[in-house]
C-alpha cells in the first residue's frame, strides 16, 4: 500500500507520535462501544496532520489517547519515545479544546499564565512568555480583560495563546474553530499556519471541514466510524506558503476531491 | 406627560376624602384631646390639593414630589392628632389614612417608573423606594394600633418599640454581645470552617464521601429544638452550648454545598488541568475551589440566618441572665411585649447586616459569575 511506503520513508525522521494497532473500547450501559480499532499512524516532527471524518469516527478519541486523557485498550502509543502518561507528566504537548475553556475569574493574562504557574516558572519568565504569545495571536491590549468581555473568536485565540505559552513541541487541537463563523475561522486558520511556519511545532488538528483540513495540513488522515479506523492518509502537495486564495487553485480542489472520496468511501449508509 | 395622567390611586383618594367629609368628625365625641377643625381641614386640603396638583404637573418628578409632601404631611398630622386619643378614632380617620396611603402608593409607582441616566440618582431611587414602602408599613401599624386602641400586649405601636429600644440600649447591647458576638460568630466560623474542611476531606477520601454524606443529610434534618437542651447539658449554660447548636446547624449546609461546588467545574477544564500534569492541590486551588465559590457563598448566606435562629432558640433552654433568646423568653412571661419586639427588631437588623456583609463579599469574590455580572454563562 502506498500509505505504508510513505510512512516507511519517514521512519528515519524523528517520530513524535507513533500508534501501533491502537484500539479503544468504551464500556457503556448499552454494552461495549468500539471507538478506535487498528489505528497505525506515525506523525513526524514539524508535520501538520489533520484528522477528518464524520461525527463519532473516533478522531477526538484518538487525540485524547495521545494526550493520555483516555487509555487505549489495545495496541501501543508512544510520544517522543515515551508512554502517553510519561509524556503528559513531562508536559510534552499543549491541548486546545473545542471550547476556549478559559477560567472566568482570571483575566486573559492570568489565564495564559495558568499552565506557567502550574509548572512553577519564575514570574519574569511568565511575563515574557505571556507577552510573546499574546502578540503571536494578536491579543495584545486585551491582557486585563476577562474572558466574558471578549468575543468567541478572541476567547479561542486566548486559549491558543495559553497552549502556546506552555511551549511544548506538540500541539493537539480538537476542532478549535468549530463554533466560529466562516470569516473568523479563515482569519484564525491563516494565523495558525503562520504560527506553525514560524515555530516548527508538530500539530495534530481535528476537524470536520474539508477546506480547513486541506488548507492547513501537510497530511490529512481520513477516518470512518463504527469502529473508528483510518481509511486513507493523503499527502498534501501544496507549498508551505499558503495564501487564502490557494483554496481556488486546481491543486487544492484535487486534494479536496480526494478527501471527499475518502470520506464517502468510509461512510456507511446502511442505517 | 404620561406620569401626570390621572391615576386610579389619586382618584380613589379624592373619593375617600369626600366620603370622610360627609362622616365627620375624625374622633369620637368623648376624645380627651379632640382635633381642631383647622387640623382636620388641613389634612383634607393636603390630600385633595396634592392629588389634584399631581395631575397638573408637567414632569413625573414634580408630581412625585407633590404627592410625597401631601401623603406624608397628612400622615404626620393624622398620627400627631391621635396622641392622647388612643382607641377613639372613627371611620373617617381611617378613610383619610387610606387616602394618604394611596397618594404614597402613586408616588412610589411614579418613582419606580422613572429611568434616570445618572448612577447616583439611580442608587438614590433604589434606596428611596423601599424606604417609602417600609415607612408606610410603620405609619399604618402606628395609626391602626393607636387609632383602634389595639391592646398593647397583642401588638404595641412601633413608636413604643422605638422608645423601648432607646431606653434599653445597655441591656440590648449586652444581649447582642452575648448572643451574636459570642455564640453566633464563634459557632458560625467553626461550623462553616469544619463543614468546608470535611467537604475537602470527603472529596479526597472515597469512604468518607460514600459513608458520611448520607448520614450528614440525616443529621441536618435533626430538630434544633431537640438538640438544644442536650447541648446545654453537655456544654453548660453559657454561650458555649449555644455555639455548639450553631455549629451543628451550620456544619451540614456548608458540607453539602461545598461537596456540590467541588463537582461544579467542567469536564473540559479538569481535562485541561490534567494535560498540564497539575497536582490534586493545584487543581483544587486554581480550578475547583474558585468554581465552587458560588456554592460556598450560598451556604455562608443560608448559615448567616440559621446561626442567628439557632443561638436565639438555644437560649430558651437555659442561659445566664443575658442574651437575646433569654430576654425574649423572660420578657414575654412578664408581659413586656415591647421589649420582645425590641429584641426582634435588633435581631432582624443584626441578621440583615450579617447577611448583607456576606452578600457584599460574595459580589466582590464571584464577580465573574453570570448571576452577579448579569450576563450569559
Amino acid at each position: 500500500m502506498t500509505v505504508n511506503q510513505a510512512t516507511a520513508t519517514r521512519v528515519e525522521q524523528s517520530a513524535v507520535v507513533e500508534a501501533r494497532q491502537l484500539g479503544l473500547t468504551f464500556q457503556t450501559n448499552d454494552g461495549p462501544v468500539r471507538a478506535l480499532s487498528n489505528v497505525d499512524l506515525t506523525i513526524n516532527k514539524g508535520e501538520f496532520v489533520s484528522f477528518i471524518g464524520p461525527s463519532g469516527c473516533g478522531k477526538t478519541t484518538f487525540l485524547r489517547v495521545i494526550a493520555d486523557l483516555e487509555k487505549p485498550t489495545e495496541g501501543t502509543i508512544s510520544i517522543n519515545g515515551m508512554s502517553s502518561e510519561q509524556a503528559r507528566e513531562a508536559r510534552a504537548y499543549g491541548y486546545v479544546f473545542q471550547a476556549a475553556a478559559l477560567l472566568p475569574w482570571r483575566t486573559i493574562e492570568r489565564n495564559v499564565a495558568l499552565p506557567l504557574e502550574i509548572i512553577g516558572l519564575p514570574r519574569a519568565e511568565q511575563q515574557e512568555r505571556i507577552k510573546r504569545t499574546m502578540d503571536l495571536v494578536n491579543l495584545s491590549g486585551f491582557e486585563k480583560k476577562y474572558p466574558w468581555q471578549l468575543s468567541g473568536g478572541m476567547q479561542q485565540r486566548a486559549s491558543i495563546a495559553r497552549a502556546l505559552a506552555f511551549d511544548a513541541d506538540l500541539l493537539l487541537m480538537d476542532e478549535p474553530f468549530g463554533a466560529l463563523d466562516e470569516i473568523v475561522r479563515d482569519h484564525l486558520n491563516e494565523q495558525l499556519l503562520q504560527l506553525w511556519r514560524r515555530t516548527d511545532k508538530t500539530i495534530c488538528f481535528v476537524t470536520h471541514s474539508i477546506p480547513e483540513a486541506v488548507y492547513l495540513s501537510t497530511r490529512i488522515v481520513v477516518m470512518s466510524q463504527r469502529p473508528g479506523r483510518v481509511t486513507d492518509v493523503i499527502e498534501s502537495t501544496l507549498p508551505k506558503e499558503r495564501p487564502l486564495d490557494i483554496r481556488e487553485s486546481p491543486e487544492f480542489l484535487a486534494i479536496a476531491a480526494r478527501v471527499r472520496d475518502g470520506l464517502r468511501a468510509g461512510h456507511s449508509y446502511e442505517d | 406627560m404620561m406620569n401626570s395622567k390621572p391615576s386610579w390611586q389619586v382618584g380613589l383618594a379624592l373619593l375617600l376624602c369626600a366620603i370622610a367629609m360627609t362622616t365627620m368628625p375624625l374622633l369620637a365625641a368623648e376624645a380627651p384631646a379632640p382635633m381642631s377643625s383647622g387640623t382636620t381641614s388641613l389634612i383634607i386640603g393636603l390630600i385633595a390639593l396634592s392629588g389634584v396638583a399631581s395631575f397638573a404637573m408637567f414632569s413625573g418628578v414634580a408630581s412625585a414630589a407633590v404627592l410625597f409632601i401631601g401623603a406624608h404631611g397628612a400622615a404626620w398630622l393624622l398620627l400627631s392628632g391621635i396622641a392622647g386619643n388612643e382607641g377613639m378614632a372613627r371611620m373617617p380617620y381611617f378613610l383619610l389614612l387610606a387616602a394618604a396611603w394611596l397618594l404614597a402608593w402613586r408616588c412610589v409607582a411614579i418613582l419606580s417608573g422613572l429611568k434616570p441616566t445618572s448612577p447616583q440618582i439611580r442608587t438614590f431611587l433604589r434606596l428611596l423606594i423601599p424606604a417609602i414602602f417600609g415607612a408606610w408599613i410603620l405609619i399604618i401599624w402606628e395609626a391602626v394600633t393607636r387609632g383602634a386602641g389595639i391592646p398593647f400586649i397583642l401588638l404595641p405601636p412601633p413608636s413604643a418599640v422605638a422608645a423601648r429600644i432607646a431606653n434599653s440600649l445597655p441591656i440590648l447591647a449586652a444581649d447582642v454581645r452575648q448572643t451574636i458576638f459570642k455564640a453566633v460568630l464563634f459557632g458560625y466560623v467553626v461550623g462553616c470552617g469544619a463543614g468546608f474542611v470535611v467537604a475537602i476531606l470527603a472529596d479526597r477520601v472515597g469512604f468518607l464521601r460514600r459513608g458520611l454524606l448520607p448520614i450528614g443529610n440525616m443529621v441536618s434534618a435533626l430538630p434544633i429544638i431537640g438538640v438544644a437542651p442536650i447541648m446545654v447539658m453537655w456544654f453548660g449554660f453559657d454561650w458555649q452550648s449555644k455555639a455548639a447548636v450553631v455549629i451543628i446547624m451550620t456544619f451540614f449546609p456548608m458540607l453539602v454545598n461545598t461537596v456540590a461546588g467541588l463537582a461544579a467545574s467542567g469536564h473540559m477544564e479538569r481535562d485541561l488541568m490534567r494535560t498540564y500534569a497539575s497536582s490534586y492541590w493545584q487543581t483544587l486551588f486554581k480550578l475547583r475551589l474558585p468554581a465552587a465559590a458560588p456554592f460556598i457563598f450560598n451556604a455562608l448566606k443560608i448559615n448567616s440566618t440559621l446561626a442567628l435562629i439557632g443561638a436565639i432558640v438555644a437560649e430558651f433552654f437555659g442561659t445566664p441572665v443575658v442574651g437575646m433568646g433569654f430576654r425574649i423568653s423572660t420578657e414575654i412571661g412578664r408581659m413586656n411585649v415591647d421589649m420582645v419586639w425590641a429584641e426582634i427588631a435588633v435581631a432582624a437588623l443584626a441578621g440583615s447586616v450579617f447577611y448583607g456583609v456576606v452578600a457584599l463579599v460574595e459580589r466582590a469574590t464571584t464577580f465573574w459569575h453570570p448571576s452577579v455580572r448579569g450576563g450569559r454563562a
